[in-house]
């Protein structure tokens, strides 16, 4: 089955924000960033900047030649008894975990936390397909109670109060569930048990893939994600094909940038290395192993020079964190399980610039994410290039932008570049502002600045050193340089 | 040996400002800067570069560059995302090793904003002001994480006579302005700017200083709105307090 993706309105799903909203996302970020200060401080600036950049080159040679090492990768799960499945998009990823369930007769799937599974929409084509999928992790576990995707991608209900989710369990497991961490916890916890032991197949993503060893990568802070890949018989990762990295030297970089980032820890409770299933009948765990290897238009963004390091990401979600775009609307107006700066980038190339055109101007290009960044993605610069392809077209991609927005661009250039218009223009505004005008400021405006107004007053247009510049006596300089021309 | 300075007024100074740029004109030849206004000069193209108008935005670079190229000397200019489009985005408009290109990278090395150019090429912190209030200050985006001055502005404000300069929470969040996503995104906008708002007042301050254009526009503008008595005031303005713009 194809999932139709319908035009992301990044303005309508902000004016559809609940109000509680953005205090209750600033005050979550605001503990990770804080956490996370706490270490990069102690860490030494110097030597985290130095980590940083190690990380990126890490990063930025592996998807560089991403052929040699998935083809490493490939091998490796291959000679570990693993199975190696290659999905071009979306649609062929779940088709092969479809097939894989079939063969199995999977009624009942549990799943740890993973974006690429919410990248490729994949609970709703099993449970089309009568397979119930349960999230593992809490975070989602909850999400998905609420019959909602993630709002962050590290911790996907962050923004629900205690006392929600107390309700919720209320009203959905029928249980009376005291508005407090711990007992909601042990609640989940024990609704969880049950299900691993029943599950038929389990379910993960990768936070990242060493093509050395073929060893799939798991950071989380629960352990329930392990109970996925270790207590049913059959385990599918799937897995972005731009997570693959050389080796465990590499590794180890990175998960030193990715727990102080993510969530501000020296390492996460769990960090789990997969390398095939059992090898003997002694050892346990699942019986068969696969791993899907997602492209899903991954490739297509290597080949733009300009983009490519969009795929640097390691999702540790410091860059969502400190934006404040995401901190005012949250993750859901952004229509994509991949919020914030990096799921902007991501998700305007992935699904393409007629479908999410409206992400790339989600930002005030600040450039807060660049500065947090572990892994240093020049996110602002590829924001600008997205524009670009959504105003100019670019090689993989025609202009979205409507017409006359491209004409009044032309236009608008035209009329700042002549001198002779530029000065025209000034005075012209100076005087037509005139009925707008209350002391200084004009309160309101009509449209498109309308829109500026709505919130604050718009200066008035006072253009007039040119003149005073002409006027004075010429002191200690000379006057202009050079007489205007016609 | 004189310094010499062109102005770059930028289209928002301009605009809106008139009185900050012959303050700084002021300022400048104060300190000896030799001022020079290249009067031909328009915009630098930053709102189409920044939408994505790349076209036109080189368009705009090419007629900026034929202006100041003619000039010597140090290009000064009141606004930090104007200097970091001609610093880091004109090179990017032309092919490497074209003569456009050269040029770029030409205008790039003497263009600076202006607090940067006090402190650096200048070597001046203390201009001499008095301003005995309390001022909190703002950092710009493209200020701060383009051209890197996070202690520039903070380091002249100390060093105004009687100036008590108090941390604004947040002091380096943007406020919400954006050039285009004001008007893009104003619900998101307003929230940003509303946030940005409250920090200011939180601090008890007189006066919040900010050192580009479009942000004072956007803060002076919110305070404005929630009827707060707290003036946002370009960096220049203090500097020159109590003087008359020459
Ligand atoms: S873009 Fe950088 S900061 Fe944002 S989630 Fe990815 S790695 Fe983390």
């Amino acid at each position: 089955m194809s999932q139709v993706q319908a035009t992301i309105d990044f303005r309508r799903n902000t004016q559809e924000v609940p109000q509680q909203m953005p205090a209750a996302v600033q005050k979550a970020t605001a503990k990770f960033l804080g956490n996370r200060a706490v270490l990069v401080e102690a860490f030494g600036n110097e030597s985290w900047q130095a980590l940083r950049q190690a990380g990126h080159d890490i990063r930025l040679h592996a998807i560089t030649h991403i052929e040699h090492y998935l083809e490493k990768a490939e091998a490796a799960v291959t000679r570990a008894g693993g199975q190696v499945h290659w999905a071009r998009d979306a649609e062929e990823a779940r088709r092969i975990l479809l097939d894989i369930a079939a063969r199995h007769r999977v009624k009942l799937a549990v799943k740890g936390k993973s974006m690429a599974t919410e990248e490729i929409g994949l609970n709703h084509a099993m449970e089309a397909a009568g397979i119930r999928v349960l999230e593992t992790d809490l975070g989602e576990y909850i999400v998905q109670l609420k019959g909602v995707g993630p709002a962050h991608i590290v911790v996907p209900a962050f923004h629900l109060s205690k006392e929600e989710i107390a309700a919720l369990f209320h009203e959905k497991l029928g249980v009376n569930a005291p508005a407090e961490a711990e007992q909601l916890t042990r609640i989940a916890r024990m609704k969880l048990r049950e299900e691993f032991l029943s599950a038929d197949m389990g379910i993960s993503g990768g936070n990242f893939l060493v093509a050395d060893t073929g060893t799939i990568v798991t950071v989380t802070n629960e352990g329930n994600g392990r109970m996925c890949t270790t207590v049913p018989p059959v385990h599918v990762a799937v897995v972005g094909i731009d997570k693959v990295v050389p080796d465990w030297e590499s590794l180890t970089v990175l998960l030193k940038l990715l727990a102080r980032s993510a969530t501000g820890q020296k390492l996460s409770c769990y960090t789990q290395f997969i390398s095939g299933p059992p090898r003997s009948p002694a050892e346990t765990g699942p019986r068969q192993m696969h791993l899907i290897l997602l492209d899903n238009g991954r490739s297509r963004i290597l080949k733009t020079p300009e983009c490519r390091e969009t795929l640097l990401c390691i999702r540790c979600g410091a860059c969502l964190n400190t934006c404040p775009v995401y901190n005012n609307v949250g993750g859901y107006a952004y229509g994509y399980p991949i919020s914030g700066p990096t799921g902007v980038i991501f998700a305007s190339q992935i699904l393409g610039t007629r479908i999410a055109g409206a992400l790339p101007f989600a930002s005030t290009l600040c450039g807060a994410c660049n500065e947090i960044c572990p892994v240093k993605i020049p996110i602002t610069q590829i924001l600008l290039h997205l524009r670009r392809r959504v105003a100019e077209g670019d090689e993989s991609e025609d202009a979205a932008a409507p017409y006359a927005l491209r004409l009044g661009a032309q236009v608008g250039a035209v009329a700042l570049g002549t001198t002779g218009l530029y000065r025209l223009g000034s005075e012209l505004l100076k005087r037509l502002q005139a009925p707008f005008v209350r002391s200084g400021w004009m309160p309101r405006l009509p449209a498109p600045l309308n829109r500026w107004t709505m919130s604050r007053p718009f200066p008035a247009f006072a253009a007039d050193f040119r003149q005073w510049w002409r006027d004075r006596p010429a002191a200690g300089g000379k006057r202009g340089t050079h007489e205007p021309s016609a | 040996m004189t310094i010499k300075a062109q102005l770059f007024i930028t289209c928002l100074a301009e605009q809106f400002f008139p009185d900050v740029l012959k303050r700084m004109v002021g300022l400048l030849e104060r300190l000896g800067v030799q001022v020079e206004f290249p009067e031909e000069q328009t915009c630098c193209g930053q709102p189409f570069f920044n939408s994505g108008y790349r076209n036109q935005a080189r368009e705009l670079a090419v007629k900026w560059l034929k202006v100041f190229g003619r000039t010597d000397g140090f290009i000064v200019s009141p606004s930090g995302s104007c200097v970091d489009t001609v610093r880091h985005h004109f090179p990017e408009l032309f092919p490497p090793g074209s003569a456009e290109h050269r040029q770029a990278e030409d205008a790039a090395a003497r263009t600076f904003e202006f607090t940067q150019f006090l402190v650096h090429q200048l070597k001046v912190t203390d201009v001499g002001a008095r301003f005995p209030r309390k001022v909190t200050y703002h950092s710009s985006c493209h200020l701060l994480r383009g051209l890197s001055a996070r202690e520039e502005p903070k380091a002249l404000l100390r060093a105004v006579q009687g100036l008590v300069l108090v941390p604004l929470p947040g002091e380096e969040t943007c406020c919400g302005f954006g050039g285009s996503f004001s008007v893009i995104y104003p619900e998101v906008s307003k929230s940003m700017m509303e946030s940005k708002v409250r920090a200011i007042e939180s601090t008890g301050a007189d006066v919040v200083a900010v050192c580009d254009a479009g942000c004072i526009m956007n803060i002076a503008g919110g305070l404005r709105q929630a009827g707060s008595s707290i003036r946002a005031m370009h960096l220049i303005e203090i500097l020159t307090a109590g003087r008359e713009a020459s």
